[in-house]
């Protein structure tokens, strides 16, 4: 069977959720290998097996966490070089796409970016779904040269476990001077909030420019249903919320359940980034704001009123 | 400082994007198109920091069809000193690898420093094309800066990658591209837009640059897509105003869903 790489992401060994999205999708593909870079692998190992990783490569040096995606990249393609994989599968994360595009160089190889799905195609190579123009349409398409790469967003797929070997085979690689050009001189990891992560999470509570810079509503509802908190780009532009919290074509693009917008008027740029949600809910003072075509259902009032309202009563259901 | 910036003529966002059924391109006719708004975010670094050096030269670059000069010009305007176009009948289609060679190749005639790109078009959206240029370049890649700071041959940025924020440091040349969380562009002004019209534009053809017709282009595209397919539009749902009891209908809502 075909030997499928998968990219770990991961933070000092914890693997991150999409990557169990990438082996569920991998298997689809052929059989399963995770490609782990960095320190960690012992911890990590378990995981990968219970979702269907056959083997684990498992490389380290400095020169991962020192400097900006280039030494990763180059790991990845001497990798690639000796085992010739089938496909090589990476999150569509901020680094996971810029090592992709590197690869792709490397390697003389297609790269496809940001897909929702991926599917063995009547041939058996990976054709691709992909959802674009702020999420009107959907384009299918497969990677015509070299070793396809491939990038997927989060929550493209429900991770299912498989039990797989998760044989270990340390390999060697070495990194060019030409690699270690751009260093990270500093690290901030961000405060953990014990919230679902934004692109991961299954609901999705954000709030706009209604809520006059006030998170608390938007969290206190969040909270009870279990949910991640976004931000439009209105509130992340006037400070109220981080940059990391922003859903929209600059910044997350997310796929949950269910999406919640609080004084969110739904400008296409918004729109781009939660459209293909499989359940919309708006707040909005206004009857005429975009967001409301989009809705399952809506509430024309102000999220401050209705939101509270709305904690109180998941509240009294949870009994 | 020699900086040149990347630029991309696109479809306005606003617009009804769509694609050409016969090959599945973009299909621009009848579409408004402009610089691409995270593109101008670029300019606008690159400007701050001509402005801050001694003796600095921007140049704009761009790659496609005629309307591209659009995109230059608007540079222009706003303050950059020279445009380069690379137009090529044959480049329609290209997918970012074969961009990111004419660019490559376009940025090897001229005299560099600092390559500076927007964080992705507002068309294609895959945001790789300043990796792939520095990977090209053989360069340093500093990308993704939500702030930029140049202090003589170092280049400094804050990036907000997914769990947690760096700096990232590199010398001179590097390519560079940032967000929209660095300051909203300038509006060109009326002596810029006047002093436009006397800057040079240079148009580059691909045989000038040492790249093969074969390289580029929809055929020479190393993926391909096989269907592209509109969206059903959402239809709209039950909207009901609050009249005090506006959170526990929502509530009602997504019980009735299962999320409660």
């Amino acid at each position: 069977m075909s030997e499928i790489l998968v990219l770990v992401d991961h933070g000092d060994g914890a693997v991150r959720k999409p990557t169990f999205e990438l082996l569920t999708l991998a298997r689809r593909l052929g059989e399963p290998s995770a490609v782990f870079l960095g320190s960690g692998s012992e911890q990590a190992k378990d995981s990968l097996a219970s979702y269907g990783a056959e083997k684990v490569y498992v490389a380290d040096d400095p020169a991962f966490g020192d400097f900006l995606v280039a030494p990763k990249a180059e790991a990845l393609a001497q990798l690639v070089g000796s085992v010739s994989p089938a496909a090589v599968l990476i999150a569509s994360s901020t680094d996971g796409k810029e090592i992709a595009g590197r690869l792709a160089i490397k390697l003389e190889s297609g790269l496809i970016t940001d897909a929702v799905d991926v599917n063995a195609g009547s041939d058996g190579a990976p054709q691709t779904t992909q959802s674009v123009f702020a999420g009107n349409h959907t384009v299918t398409a497969s990677v015509t040269k070299g070793i396809p790469i491939i990038t997927v967003k989060a929550n493209a797929v429900t991770p299912e476990q498989a039990t797989g070997a998760a044989s270990v085979e340390t390999i060697t690689v070495s990194i060019s001077d030409a690699a270690k050009t751009a260093r990270i001189v500093e690290r901030k990891e961000r405060k953990a909030t014990g919230r679902p992560e934004l692109t991961e999470a299954s609901i999705v509570v954000s709030g706009g420019r209604g809520t006059g810079g006030d998170f608390g509503p938007i969290e206190a509802f969040a909270d009870s249903l279990g949910a991640a908190v976004g931000a439009s780009r209105a509130v992340v532009d006037s400070g109220w919320y981080p940059h990391s919290y922003q859903v929209g074509q600059t910044g997350k693009t997310v796929s949950p359940q269910l999406y919640v917008a609080a004084g969110i008027s739904g400008a296409i740029q918004h729109r781009a980034g939660m459209q293909t949600s499989k359940t919309i809910v708006a707040v909005n003072k206004d009857d005429e704001a975009p967001i409301f075509e989009l809705v399952d259902f809506g509430v024309v009032g102000d999220l401050h009123k209705v939101l509270p309202q709305a904690t109180d009563e998941v509240a009294k259901r949870k009994g | 400082m020699k900086i040149v910036v990347c630029v991309k003529h696109v479809p306005d966002a606003a617009a009804d994007r769509r694609f050409d059924d016969s090959d599945h391109t973009v299909d621009r006719t009848g579409v408004d198109g402009l610089l691409s708004e995270l593109d101008e975010y670029a300019v606008e670094q690159a400007l701050t920091i001509a402005e801050a050096a001694d003796d600095a030269e921007v140049t704009v670059l761009s790659v496609g069809p005629e309307k591209a000069a659009d995109a230059i010009r608007k540079a222009l305007q706003m303050g950059a000193d020279k445009g380069v176009h690379v137009s090529d009948d044959v480049i329609h289609g290209s997918d970012a690898i074969a961009t990111s060679l004419v660019l490559a190749k376009a940025i090897e005639k001229l005299d560099y420093d600092i390559v500076l790109c927007g964080m992705a078009s507002t068309d294609g959206e895959m945001g790789v094309v300043p990796a792939m240029l520095a990977e090209r370049l053989g360069i340093a890649q500093v990308t993704l800066g939500s702030e930029l700071a140049v202090e003589g041959s170092t280049v400094r940025i804050r990036r907000d990658g997914d769990v947690s924020t760096e700096t990232v440091e590199a010398s001179t040349p590097a390519v560079v591209s940032v967000t929209d969380q660095t300051p909203e562009a300038r509006y060109p002004s009326f002596k810029g837009i006047m002093a436009a019209k006397k800057k040079p534009v240079e148009s580059w053809t691909l045989a000038e640059l040492d790249v093969a017709p074969e390289q580029v282009g929809l055929a020479a595209a190393w993926s391909s897509v096989s269907a592209t397919q509109m969206r059903p539009p959402r239809t709209k749902g039950q909207i009901v105003p609050d009249e005090g009891e506006g959170g526990v209908k929502l509530v009602e809502f997504l019980a009735a869903q299962k999320f409660v």
